[in-house]
């Protein structure tokens, strides 16, 4: 079957099998790598992608079921050579050891804060209960998601004093 | 790597293009909605549909209303959109209960009400839910909708009285003054099936006695109500020394098995815990909205 889709601001249109799950329809057909596959059984969400702006596992969704929609994988995160303030996050805080959740950390991230700008560690941890960081760095991870929280536009951007406390605070 | 044995895809542009499907390609055929449990099960090959009908385009499924003494609740609406909503939390705080301990947060983007009853898994949450608000599911096929209560809907585990051309369409659950629910699982981590879990509904009469109760338990082995602990517990007043006897009558109610989430004694334990603990928060939820009520008219 055919089936098209607008991945990180481009429109892909391929022949598939109805049964590839959308995590190997964007890795193997699409070449985009940065997705990670994991687990396998929706546990680990490392293969989270945003599906209309919403993070989705991609090793349960079927790539047919994203026909029509709109997916942004990690490399649709930065905004050409501007890093999105999550990435920046996750480089001044750490927020990554051996890198395997990264994508779909960011990805969440990036989900939770465009629909709640200014959350609270415990909801932090809470957008990314359903994923897994066998590094077990968590701390750094919601540390790093509160940096991208405290600079929206990022780090080139002037930041108030108020949001620099607010992060010292928090951190 | 786990990838599903092959099978034809559809997508239905509405309920009756869904029926119409379902008509055509005939047993072999299966409806996924969210997909996190079918997919699953197809990437085991537990399950091997020759034909897969997507009704995620059934936008008409996905809403919540709330319609004189009834929510109406869509079968296509998601967890996350559940969880969200403040009519749910003001009315049915047991769903939220629920839906806070449901798989995760991403997975919640993509299940629905009508998946999870449908999968009818026994260990569950809305089932349970369901079950303890008495709700009715909404079932269309071609002779029309019938309207069934979860007694009848729900006939056990993995089974419901769905038939293969007929599709869930709503669950409708009646709303009562004066009563209040809670519910409370215990899991090993988070995202992971209930070890065992416990829904109440309470109604609260004028002088706090109460009107009506109703107690569920999830992945103990019982597919309907505790209706043992009503003798005890209707018309009379609220107090820790009732509860303490309806937990002891759901945790000898109950069959759990043993299996990796613990031993039968401790999900008898749990059965008796988590009882106690929904209708203290459920009857203290009522006493609080009852008294709420009495400042704002006063």
């Amino acid at each position: 079957m055919q089936i098209s889709m607008t991945i990180n601001g481009t429109d892909v249109t391929r022949e598939i099998e109805p049964r590839v799950l959308l995590v190997h329809f964007i890795r193997d057909d699409l070449r985009l790598t940065g997705t990670h596959w994991g687990c396998d059984t929706t546990n680990c969400g490392t293969c989270v992608v945003l599906m209309d702006g919403q993070p989705v596992k991609s090793c349960t969704v079927l790539a047919a079921m994203a026909d029509g929609h709109t997916i942004t994988t990690v490399e649709g995160l930065a905004n050409g050579a501007t890093l999105d303030p999550v990435q920046q996050g996750f480089m001044e805080e750490h927020g990554l050891q051996c890198g395997f959740c990264t994508p779909g950390m960011m990805l969440t991230a990036r989900a939770l804060l465009d629909h709640n700008p200014h959350p609270e560690p415990l909801e932090i941890r809470e957008a990314i209960s359903g994923q897994i960081c066998r590094c077990t760095g968590y701390a750094t991870i919601v540390r790093s998601i509160q940096w991208a929280a405290a600079h929206p536009a990022g780090a080139n951007a002037e930041t108030s004093p108020s949001e620099s406390t607010e992060h010292e605070v928090r951190a | 790597m786990q990838i599903p044995a092959p099978f034809d895809y559809v997508r239905a542009s509405s309920v009756d293009n869904a029926l119409a499907l379902l008509d055509r390609h005939g047993p072999e055929s299966r409806v996924v909605a969210g997909g996190h449990s079918l997919l699953p099960m197809m990437k085991l090959r537990l399950a091997r549909p020759d034909w897969l009908i997507d009704i995620n385009d059934l936008f008409e499924l996905d809403y919540l209303l709330v319609d004189g003494p009834v929510l109406r609740i869509g079968a296509m609406t998601r967890h996350t959109t559940l969880l969200e909503s403040d009519d749910v939390r003001r009315l049915f705080p047991i769903i939220s209960d629920a839906e806070r301990v449901i798989a995760d947060p991403i997975v919640r983007n993509r299940g629905t009400i009508g998946g999870s009853l449908c999968q009818a898994d026994p260990a569950e949450d809305l089932s349970t839910v369901c079950h303890v608000l008495e709700a009715v599911a909404v079932v269309r096929g071609p002779a029309g909708e019938r309207m069934l209560s979860m007694a009848d809907f729900h006939r056990g585990p993995y089974e419901t009285a769905v038939a293969q051309n007929e599709l869930l369409i709503e669950v409708r659950i009646p709303i009562r003054t004066g009563s209040a629910s809670a519910y409370e699982k215990v899991e090993r981590r988070v995202g992971d099936w209930a070890v065992a879990a416990a829904g109440a509904s309470v109604t609260l009469a004028a002088d706090g006695t109460i009107s009506q109760v109703a107690v569920g338990l999830t992945a103990v082995g019982l597919d309907r109500n505790v209706t043992e602990v009503e003798a005890v517990l209707i018309g009379q007043a609220p107090t820790e020394a009732l509860f303490v006897e309806a937990g002891l009558l759901a945790s000898r109610s109950c069959d759990p098995l043993a299996d990796q989430r613990g031993p039968v004694d401790y999900k008898r334990h749990l059965a008796d815990e988590l009882t106690r603990r929904v209708l203290r928060a459920a009857c203290r939820r009522a006493a609080a909205s009852a008294s709420d009520t009495t400042t704002q008219e006063g």
